[in-house]
């Protein structure tokens, strides 16, 4: 027995390392998981810091911003409040998974089953990946946008491109299409294009801004024409196309600001069900590893160790508690999803016909392709696992003088508990929905932002300063009005020019 | 299908440049935090990095977010005693009980805190000060200089011939000397062996050619002789080593700690002149390579003695500033040769003195202490008035240019003092 396993010590060799990825690859292949090809790295300690604070990416344009989470995270990983998570892995093809040297092989052997197979599977079967990210053309962009934000703050000053950056990144949530699947990136048609669009939209800007038409129509003409006709949800898109008084380099850093919230605007939506996926996968191959007596007891109780720790739960009242753990929720969803179709029970019969014992890898393979947060939680979270997770649900009213326990884990709970949780993970409710509203293009080019407000929320302080980075890439007065549930309209903040 | 990778040796600072650019961003309020550190910190921790702790407010990265307020459901794990339609009472702050995330050791949430290194921390704590007229006095004292290499020369000492290159030019004098003898002697040779007799010719032709045999033998022992005459080497190829004296700026300095210990300087005072002491140390660390630090402390007389014992001992008595003047004198006359030793000095006091040991005080500055001195630092550390020996260092400032004085009232002036004494001068 003990003759087939792939190590016996701890220490890791990049034999050891090809090895392991090959059985793990087979194990996959079986279970039918499609990925983009691998490319595993190894890196130092210090270069994982690196990694984590240029979003994961390997290559990114430089910001304070980055130096701020690089020092905090090396801040808390000196004083050990943190291990550094022990992968980054990036959406981009081939599929890029870091390895830390510290790493036992074990270790290397869980990442390598997670992020290789687990994350890189899922990057490149889920619809929102398909539709909204580009992962052949996303390093070349990044260097060229590295590039091309090197080059103006050569030409224009480092001061003048961090101010644009900072208001950029202020709005970053706020720069993607939600509807309106973006166009492939390519970093060698931005390079071509990029002067031809440079021009062309300057002459569009031109355009709209043009000498007012003689005074006697205006009188007529000019009462309500509302620009835009429809509000915009995408504030960077419009800002890029119609902001009057940005530099051509200034709309394409706008640009570059954007294409990349985009590429990030799936990551934020699926992360329950992305390291689910990933979490169940490195259990599933891993275990397989070891009923085929590739690993050893000594393997499975370092590795069962490290995976108990990252799906661990705290409860709300323990001390640890920070929300909900991803990677529980997840591992425990897509666990209980093979449950129902290999050993469902009545109660799974008549909450899950059409799944229940059903074929465990077809379905978890559909429920990962076609879904994101809110709507796997919302088809998928069973009345068992909220039993489990003993869930239970809170409503804060804040024109009452108590809270209220609106649910708990009963047979009345159970689909109001499964609805405010998805609801927690809906992005559209979890952001304040925030538009492009009016331009006064004929008096004072001021812009007017609505903000609709969801069950009364208000928004938090931080409102004002984002004004002011507004108005600074309109270049006019900027002002944020909010409509409120019994339909008025209140003006909250303003930023004068 | 799968290819690994070693990245290990790929550039790791990465983040270097957003971190500098970090830094640079925030510089204000990082000054800040390094001011206050400086004056809650003893000399020995003063040369290791930071930690530094900066408001997250000052620092945020705004995002549009709801704010407490409205109406808002979550679901939280762990149930435990909770029916449908409890109520609690509302968590006086993070709205529907978020729970306090958890503690990180008790570290504000509030702030951001990470560790500058030494060198940043030193850079910004010594950032536009330098001292006064440091490159003038610098090239003043270019008084030692270090012998470097320079080349070879054809003239010098025995001790320094430089052998591999004498015979090199010997052997090559050689062969250009004997040059032509050898072209000669090798057609002699030649010649000589066409002479051998062949059997059967001539009789008076033989003897032709046992002339000619006898002239040629003749040349070519000549020509070995002056081949041989070439002397192995010559006074001519003999090449020394060539070094030369460059003048060096003096990399060490000395600097005289001068403290009254009488029984006017309480605890208090004396922590302050530390302090004090410390700031200027730490700058003399900069510039110097080597940084000898003489304490000398005073009552009515002078003593030299150990950092320890300069700041933790306690005597009584009066005082008399002029004693520890002359003892510092002394110490400089046989110690510190002015040509290799850049001077400073650095007193603090209390002020007291006896009234005609001032004007004495004044004297000894002037005639003899200030001219090789680089910097004389004087702080007073009272809220009171002045006395005498304020006034009389005040003429000394008048006079020199180099004398500093400043009355400072507690540990938090320190700082603004320091900057202010050793600011950089525009010239």
């Amino acid at each position: 027995m003990t003759a087939k396993l792939i190590s016996e010590s701890s220490e890791w060799t990049f034999e050891l390392i090809e090895r392991y990825d090959g059985e793990i690859a087979r194990i996959a292949a079986g279970y039918g998981l499609d990925t983009y090809p691998n490319q595993i790295e190894v890196i130092t300690a210090e270069q994982m810091m690196d990694a984590y604070s240029s979003v994961g990416m390997p290559v990114n344009y430089h910001h304070w911003s980055f130096g701020k989470q690089f020092l905090g995270v090396e801040q808390r990983y000196k004083r050990g409040h943190m291990g550094l998570a022990y992968e980054i892995v990036i959406n981009s093809n081939p599929c890029i998974a870091y390895l830390m040297e510290e790493n036992t092989i074990t270790m290397q052997a869980l990442v390598i089953a997670h992020a290789a197979y687990g994350h890189n599977s899922f990057f490149k079967n889920n619809y929102l990946f398909q539709t909204w990210t580009n992962a052949d053309a996303i390093v070349d962009y990044l260097l060229f946008a590295r590039k091309y934000i090197a080059e103006c703050e050569q030409r224009h000053g480092e001061k003048e491109v961090e101010l644009l950056l900072d208001s950029c990144h202020a709005l970053m949530n706020y720069g993607v299409d939600r509807y309106k699947r973006p166009s492939r990136l390519s970093a060698e048609q931005e390079r071509r294009r990029q002067k031809e669009r440079e021009d062309y939209r300057q002459s569009q800007v031109n355009d709209l801004w043009r000498t007012l038409p003689p005074r006697k129509e205006t009188a007529s003409t000019h009462d309500e024409q509302h620009f835009p006709s429809e509000p915009q949800e995408n504030l960077l898109y419009f800002i890029e196309k119609n902001a009057p008084l940005l530099k051509p380099w200034q709309r394409e850093i706008v640009r570059i600001v954007r294409k990349v919230a985009q590429y990030f605007y799936p990551q934020r939506q699926t992360q329950v069900m992305n390291e689910g996926w990933a979490t169940f996968w490195h259990y599933t191959l891993l275990n397989t590893l070891y009923d085929e007596g590739l690993v050893g007891d000594g393997f499975m109780i370092e590795f069962l160790q490290s995976h108990t720790n990252v799906v661990a739960q705290p409860a709300y009242d323990s001390q640890y508690y920070s929300g909900i753990n991803p990677y529980a929720l997840g591992f425990a969803m897509m666990t209980d999803l093979r449950r129902i179709c290999e050993k469902p029970t009545d109660e799974d019969r008549h909450w899950f016909p059409d799944i229940a014992g059903s074929d465990w890898v077809k379905t978890l393979d559909f429920a990962m392709r076609n879904f994101k947060d809110e709507s796997f939680i919302a088809q998928y979270l069973s009345p068992r696992l909220i039993r489990e997770f003993k869930l239970f649900s809170v409503l804060d009213d804040d024109s009452r003088d108590q809270l209220e326990i609106s649910a708990i884990h009963d047979e009345k709970g159970y689909r109001n508990i499964r609805q405010s949780l998805a609801e927690q993970y809906n992005l559209g409710s979890r952001e304040p929905d925030i538009q492009i509203y009016n331009v006064n293009r004929r008096g004072d080019r001021s812009l007017t932002l609505r903000h609709t407000q969801y069950n009364r929320r208000p928004l938090d302080g931080s409102a004002d300063e984002i004004v002011k980075h507004i108005a600074r890439l309109w270049g006019f007065t900027v002002r944020l009005e909010s409509a409120l549930e019994n339909d008025n309209i209140e003006l909250t903040h303003e930023c004068r020019v | 299908m799968t290819q690994v990778i070693d990245r290990r040796l790929n550039g790791r600072n990465k983040s270097a440049v957003n971190r500098q650019r970090f830094i640079r961003r925030f510089k204000s309020q990082i000054k800040r935090a390094v001011a206050d550190a400086v004056s809650s910190r003893h000399i020995d921790d003063i040369d290791d990095g930071e930690k530094i702790n900066i408001p997250a407010r000052d620092m945020s990265e705004p995002v549009f977010q709801h704010g407490p307020g409205g109406r808002r459901e979550a679901v939280h794990p762990g149930n435990t005693d909770f029916v449908t339609g409890d109520r609690i009472k509302r968590p006086p702050q993070g709205g529907a009980g978020q729970g306090g995330k958890a503690g990180n050791s008790g570290e504000g949430e509030d702030d951001f805190a990470f560790q500058l290194s030494r060198e940043e921390f030193l850079e910004l704590f010594f950032e536009d000060l330098a001292l006064p007229d440091l490159v003038k006095t610098q090239l003043a004292t270019l008084t030692d200089f270090k012998s470097v290499r320079a080349g070879y020369t054809s003239d010098g000492v025995p001790s320094n011939i430089n052998i591999v290159r004498s015979l090199r030019g010997a052997l090559a004098r050689r062969i250009a000397l004997r040059g032509p003898h050898m072209q000669r002697l090798r057609e002699a040779k030649a010649e000589l062996t066409a002479l051998q007799p062949v059997p059967g010719t001539v009789d008076d032709e033989q003897q032709t050619s046992d002339r000619q045999v006898a002239a040629l033998e003749e040349e070519i022992r000549h020509l070995k002789r002056r081949i041989e005459a070439i002397p192995f080497i010559d006074t001519f190829d003999l090449r020394y080593n060539n070094r030369i004296k460059q003048p060096v700026p003096s990399t060490q300095a000395v600097m005289f700690c001068l403290m009254d210990v009488s029984g006017s300087m309480d605890e208090i005072r004396k922590d302050t002149a530390k302090r004090f002491f410390i700031l200027l140390y730490l700058f003399l660390k900069r510039n110097y390579e080597r940084i000898e630090v003489v304490f000398i402390r005073h009552h009515t007389t002078a003593k030299e003695v150990d950092e320890d014992e300069f700041f933790h001992s306690r005597e009584t008595g009066g005082t008399v500033v002029s004693s520890a003047l002359e003892l510092m004198h002394e110490t400089i006359r046989e110690r510190y040769p002015a040509s290799e030793w850049n001077m400073y000095a650095a007193q603090a006091s209390d002020g007291d003195n006896w009234d005609n040991d001032s004007p004495k005080c004044r004297d000894l500055l002037l005639n003899r202490i200030m001219p090789c001195l680089q910097y004389f630092a004087y702080v007073e550390i009272t809220p009171d008035r002045h006395q005498s020996l304020w006034q009389e260092y005040g003429r000394v400032a008048d006079i020199c240019p180099h004398f500093a004085m400043q009355q400072i009232e507690s540990a938090q002036d320190i700082y603004p003092v320091f900057r202010e004494l050793f600011r950089k001068r525009v010239t």
